[in-house]
């Protein structure tokens, strides 16, 4: 009740503020009308209020009300969109700039795909590939579109076909839209990679299979002892080529994955423990001890969960396997460590015989191994490492190593704080 | 850049030096990346390319100079408009120098691949040129956004690039040891790593440019020489590294 009584009011007022000058008007016209006829005040205020009252109650319908009723009535949801609702909707990365080539407005998606990408940065100054500066030096000096593929090949390969083109009539404002292509390209390459890798590292195991069977035909043929021995390093070789196998392809798979910065949000605490239980027996095995210093609380990461399970079984089983003679091996987690602001370290501490410093900068090369033979006694294929790196660079993580011989080797990885 | 001057075309003379080193920037990103690429795949006609491409860049850099003191001399600025235009000299000459190591690796396709060499000499060269092209990249990112408070990954990244060069150098020391057949080979590549190594320097020089620009103090001194290749001898013959 009070409510509408409230509204009334607030009508009423309204109508007299707008009628305002009409009133005073009128109210002056009756006061001269008054003075030069001789009508009596109460007379005259009588006449002023019936006025006031017209003014403040009778139903009014104003011409712009009703052009405003016109437009509604033709105006659909659809108006309401703005470019803005529509650009952040498009799922490939979409960035519109103006005349001076300053990003007005970057999707999601931009922001996910390109680093440094801001409001108000210049595009051709983020942009500095050759074919992307024609590209938006066309755009901007004669609003001429067009479209180009463009490669980033940094932090992780990727093809861009980048179409350009001016906003509406007016001019002014301009989008470039970026249909991402690298899943076409990568397989290629990924067929390539992988035919040049696994001939390559295939062709040792292939030659000594090879070796032995010729000897098993020839030589050897009526020697059993020989025979069961050679059968035995056959059979390892084959199994050699299979993880080599297994692990080229693991690592092929990540690279012909998009690259995208992992959403989903996870505790590593429960993930390394998994982990740490699923290599218990590797553990045993070798006789080492899994420690575990986690700290308190949750360690939330932004990631992949499997791929950070392939991370820390990597680490582990390199710590298990080459610290062996120390006996122990220590995963630690440590909050807001480190000189880095804002990153959580994980770090995994074998005691065993450390790593040479020449070798520690190369570690995650493909294939590089401080020792052979050590490796391939440790079934090692050379790619442990380095899928270990490609996983952290998709999560914007980083991995460190330090190690000093006889002391033993630390692997941290940093994650930036989710 | 959001200043704005009362005289329209200054701030128009600053975007344009701005741009174009935006522009040589991508270029000297390219060669390094083409170089290296015809080096590892043996791309002659790749090469001669980049060879061909660095004309661009000493082109920019004699641009930038020449606009850089004309505007120094009609404008006569003041405070953070002079560093930009310093900068820019500064960065432009970074620039062609990365693009004159990017050529010299180049140069070097045709001698190091005149015989087929095996991978592995190349997959230390293909890392270490990775990491100095994230740094180039990182540091033009950091001139295009100009947020500064990522630039601690710089020093971080030189000292990894220092590290890993004196690895390969370490590394094709002992090929070269081992067969000196391998040696014409495994000296280009030598220098080729110190090339990158030298890319690497020349993106940390840019990193301090940077942030002298944005800051107008200069990066805080403690620039890290990780560098021990002079410390690498083969044996008990000292061979170090010239430079």
């Amino acid at each position: 009740m009070a409510g509408r009584l409230g509204d009334f009011l607030r009508i009423v007022i309204s109508r007299l503020w707008s009628a305002r000058w009409l009133i005073a008007g009128a109210i002056v016209a009756l006061a001269g009308l008054a003075a030069s006829s001789g009508a009596t005040v109460s007379s005259v205020l009588l006449a002023v209020l019936f006025v006031v009252a017209v003014a403040a109650l009778a139903p009014r319908r104003d011409g712009l009300g009703r052009t405003e009723r016109v437009a509604d009535a033709g105006r659909t949801p659809f108006d309401a969109i703005t470019a803005e609702h529509l650009a952040a909707s498009v799922s490939d990365p979409l960035v519109i700039c103006d005349a001076r080539g300053s990003v007005v407005y970057a999707n999601k998606p931009a922001a996910n795909a390109f680093s440094a990408l801001n409001e108000g940065t210049s595009l051709i100054l983020r942009f500095r590939a050759p074919e992307m500066q024609d590209l938006i030096g066309g755009l901007l000096s004669q609003g001429k579109g067009g479209s180009i593929d463009y490669a980033e090949r940094l932090p992780v390969e990727r093809w861009f076909r980048v179409t350009a083109s001016p906003i509406g009539q007016a001019g002014g404002f301009f989008v470039l839209v970026f249909k991402d292509q690298s899943e076409t390209r990568r397989i290629d390459r990924m067929r390539a990679d992988f035919i040049a890798n696994a001939s390559h590292e295939l062709r040792t195991p292939l030659a000594s299979v090879s070796g032995f069977i010729e000897t098993l035909r020839g030589p050897a043929r009526n020697d059993p002892a020989a025979r069961e021995q050679f059968l035995q390093i056959m059979q390892n070789q084959t199994a050699r080529m299979a993880r080599l196998i297994d692990d080229l392809l693991s690592l092929s798979r990540l690279e012909t994955k998009p690259f995208l910065n992992p959403a989903d949000r996870l505790d590593l605490r429960p993930l390394i423990d998994g982990v740490i239980d699923a290599l218990s027996p590797l553990a045993k095995e070798s006789g080492v001890r899994i420690e575990r210093d986690f700290g308190e609380g949750a360690a939330i990461v932004a990631g992949n969960r499997d791929e950070l399970i392939q991370v820390f079984e990597n680490l582990l089983e390199n710590a298990c396997k080459y610290g062996q003679s120390g006996g122990r091996v220590l995963v630690s987690i440590d909050r807001a460590a480190s000189g880095y602001d804002g990153m959580l370290d994980v770090a995994v501490r074998d005691f065993g015989p450390g790593i040479p410093e020449e070798h520690i900068p190369r570690l995650t090369e493909r294939f590089y191994r401080v020792d052979v033979e050590t490796s391939r006694g440790q079934k090692g294929t050379g790619l442990g490492l380095a899928i270990v790196k490609h996983i952290l660079t998709r999560h914007n993580a980083r991995l460190t190593i330090r190690s000093k011989p006889g002391e033993g080797s630390t692997f941290t990885v940093h994650f930036p704080q989710a | 850049m959001p200043t704005h001057h009362i005289v329209s075309a200054f701030d128009e003379e600053l975007k344009y030096l701005a741009n174009r080193i935006a522009a040589m920037g991508g270029h000297a990103e390219r060669m390094v990346d083409q170089a290296v690429f015809a080096l590892v795949n043996s791309d002659h006609g790749l090469a001669r390319q980049v060879v061909a491409n660095d004309e661009f860049l000493d082109i920019g850099q004699r641009e930038i100079d020449e606009k850089a003191i004309v505007i120094i001399a009609r404008r006569q600025p003041m405070a953070d408009d002079l560093r930009e235009i310093i900068g820019a000299i500064r960065i432009s000459g970074d620039l062609e120098r990365v693009g004159d190591l990017g050529k010299n690796i180049a140069k070097r396709v045709v001698a190091v691949t005149e015989a087929r060499q095996p991978v592995r000499l190349f997959r230390g060269i293909e890392s270490l040129a990775e990491l100095a092209l994230t740094q180039l990249k990182d540091v033009l990112d950091t001139y295009a956004s100009r947020s500064i408070d990522r630039i601690g990954f710089v020093r971080d990244r030189d000292d990894q690039i220092d590290a890993m060069y004196t690895s390969l150098f370490r590394e094709l020391l002992t090929y070269m040891m081992e067969d000196p057949r391998n040696i014409t080979a495994c000296t280009h590549l030598l220098f080729c790593a110190k090339n990158i190594e030298r890319i690497g320097d020349h993106a940390t020089n840019i990193a301090e440019t940077v942030y002298y620009i944005v800051t107008g103090a200069q990066m805080p001194a403690e620039r890290p020489k990780e560098d021990k290749s002079h410390k690498v001898t083969a044996q008990a013959t000292a061979a170090a590294d010239p430079s």
